[in-house]
């Protein structure tokens, strides 16, 4: 079977000349359809910029990254932006929910990037959030939301338009043992499908468990990647 | 997207305030300033805009209403025997002085009009009938007069006498009429009984009034006239921009206002385009994050460029609607000086609007320049 995502040998640089460092230097790996994966390794790692360059949101110097069959390398920054849009879920470490807008109106945002109306948009956040047991809170303002309860409403953003690919930054490093334990509960429970991929970038060894692989990075290569994360201690 | 973006700019209540706030402000005073200088430029032409006659004919070298250069009796008969004039007739304009029956002075603008026709009479006659400046020592005074002798406690009605130059002037007519430039009260006679009123000169026909034969231009006429030497002829239109200009280009009065409207100007793109620069700046996070999401470019324009146009609207709105109810209530006093003609508000919507691009410029480059990657940071 085809991987979800393929990543072959990419190198990823900043900086010109004498100041240009490499953050990632020729890692490999790839997410099968159906699975948690969870690139972990300690910071300044790379972990980031790899999540980074998966999703688009970074351009790669050379290698090869295969999205769902998609070269990125072969698409202009136009067709990367709409291939995001469609099918990539974000949860972002800092939450980025929008604090003028409500619950309902923040997880709306990528369906109302990717078309819908406005009514209809949230009428299907405001059903997701219920799901995640945030039914009375749909009209609440993110400073009106305990951690994970703003978290959770980052989740159903990043699941509301349905995408195909999950990607996490850091998704329990913002909260506490208990609430990281549920969030990551409840992004298993509601992420992961067979036509679907999680990737979590963390170094919370807390939540390795949860994974179905772990890739292992440091300085900019990827040194290991384990098949059986309950048995997986990072240095 | 867009009912997202007003949201963002509605809820964050401190920056909506001043935004809005500062193109309000902006729009208040380009658009009060102007107006009050259209209205000062308009005082200086109330006496081509009282009389209104077609052409204007004076002293060659008189340059624009309010000079007074007195012109000798006979041209009056030379600008008669021009062909094409149907009719001419002569005014007397000169500043006088008036006292009351109180002993105190007040300096009037005597109006001496033709007294056969009364050419150039005052459209609106409040009391009183213009006939009735056929009677002795007869005289119509405006409701600045009104005003300014009842500020000296002296009540002008019909009936009420008071001295020009020693001669008794009695009023017969109350009228209202523009206001001059220097706010003197207008007091119209008949010629004859003006040559009266006036200190004695050697010349005391101020302008030829004419009318050209029908078919004929006030334009073509004031050229035949203009040969005719020692006298310049114009056209009504021409009398009431050469008047205009001769202020613009010899007082302070557009350096003041001008001031004040850069001022404005300033105001609105320091205040307004540094808080929607500020605005722009404390949601970087957030767009990036909608850039990460997906959203592309032409989207994220168009959120900023409506936010930033809603609040200049808004602005503009609040900004001319206050000019409005400032006018409203001056016109009604009459003074400070006030118009606003169509320009005015196409002007305050061009600055505003420049403002506003400026300032979505300002914040769409960073937004371009922004890359989406941050988020992660």
């Amino acid at each position: 079977m085809k991987p979800a995502i393929r990543v072959e040998n990419v190198v990823k640089t900043f900086g010109v000349g004498e100041a240009r460092s490499f953050a990632l230097k020729g890692a490999s790996f790839e997410a099968r359809f159906g699975e948690l994966l969870m690139i972990v390794g300690p910071s300044g790692c790379g972990k980031t910029t790899l999540l980074s360059v998966v999703c688009g949101t970074l351009n790669f110097d050379s290698g090869r990254i295969e999205v769902f069959d998609h070269d990125l390398s072969a698409m202009s920054t136009g067709e990367i932006t709409r291939f995001r849009c469609k099918n990539i879920g974000f949860i972002f470490q800092q939450f980025n929910l929008i604090p003028t807008l409500t619950a309902v109106e923040n997880a709306s945002v990528p369906l109302l990037l990717n078309g819908h109306g406005t009514r209809g948009a949230e009428k299907t956040a405001a059903a997701l959030l219920d799901q995640v047991g945030l039914g009375g809170k749909i009209h609440s303002y993110p400073n009106q939301l305990s951690g994970g309860q703003q978290q959770r409403v980052a989740i159903t953003r990043a699941l509301a338009h349905d995408p195909r690919l999950v990607l996490c930054d850091e998704p329990t490093s913002s909260l506490d043992a208990a609430t990281g334990k549920k969030t990551l509960e409840l992004l298993k429970e509601r992420a992961l499908e067979p036509d679907r991929c999680v990737i979590i970038v963390t170094h919370d060894s807390r939540i390795y468990h949860y994974a179905d692989r772990i890739v292992e990075m440091e300085d900019g290569h990827v040194i290991g990647i384990h098949e059986d994360p309950k048995n997986f201690h990072h240095a | 997207m867009l009912r997202i973006a007003l949201k963002m700019l509605f809820r964050d209540r401190a920056k909506y305030a001043m935004l809005i706030g500062g193109l309000t402000f902006c729009s208040l005073l380009m658009g009060q300033q102007t107006s009050v200088f259209c209205g000062l430029m308009m005082w200086t032409t109330a006496l081509v805009r009282n009389i209104g006659a077609q052409v204007w004919v004076m002293d060659a070298k008189a340059e624009q209403a309010n000079e007074v250069v007195a012109l000798r009796q006979i041209e009056l008969d030379r600008v008669r025997s021009v062909p094409g004039v149907a009719w001419a007739v002569p005014l007397y304009v000169g500043i006088e002085q008036a006292r009351l029956s109180d002993g105190s002075f007040q300096n009037i603008q005597l109006i001496g009009l033709d007294t056969g026709t009364f050419t150039g009479r005052p459209m609106r006659m409040t009391e009183g009938r213009i006939e009735d400046l056929r009677l002795p020592s007869a005289v119509i005074v405006d409701q600045v007069a009104v005003a300014k002798f009842h500020k000296k406690g002296i009540t002008l009605k019909i009936g009420s006498v008071f001295e020009v130059n020693d001669k008794e002037a009695r009023v017969v007519g109350i009228c209202h009429v523009a206001r001059s430039f220097l706010g003197q009260p207008y007091v119209y006679t008949t010629f004859d009984r003006a040559m009266e009123f006036a200190r004695p000169q050697r010349k005391l026909l101020t302008f030829v009034l004419v009318e050209p034969l029908p078919g004929l231009s006030p334009e073509e006429l004031s050229a035949r006239i203009n040969k005719l030497p020692g006298l310049r002829a114009v056209t009504l239109d021409q009398l009431f921009w050469e008047t205009a200009i001769w202020y613009i280009k010899n007082t302070g009065i557009p350096i003041s206002f001008g001031t004040v409207v850069i001022l404005g100007i300033i105001v609105g793109i320091g205040v307004s385009g540094q808080t929607f620069y500020l605005f722009v700046h404390d949601n970087l996070r957030y767009l990036a994050a909608f850039k990460a999401m997906g959203a592309r470019m032409p989207t994220l324009a168009a959120m900023v460029l409506l936010q930033a146009f809603f609040v200049g609207f808004v602005g503009y709105g609040l900004g001319m609607g206050l000019t409005a109810w400032f006018g409203s209530a001056v016109l009604r006093a009459e003074q400070p000086p006030f118009f606003m003609p169509w320009q005015i508000p196409v002007f305050v919507a061009a600055v505003i609007l420049f403002i506003c691009t400026f300032s979505a410029a300002i914040g769409l480059i960073k937004i371009a320049r922004l890359e989406p990657a941050v988020v992660f940071r």
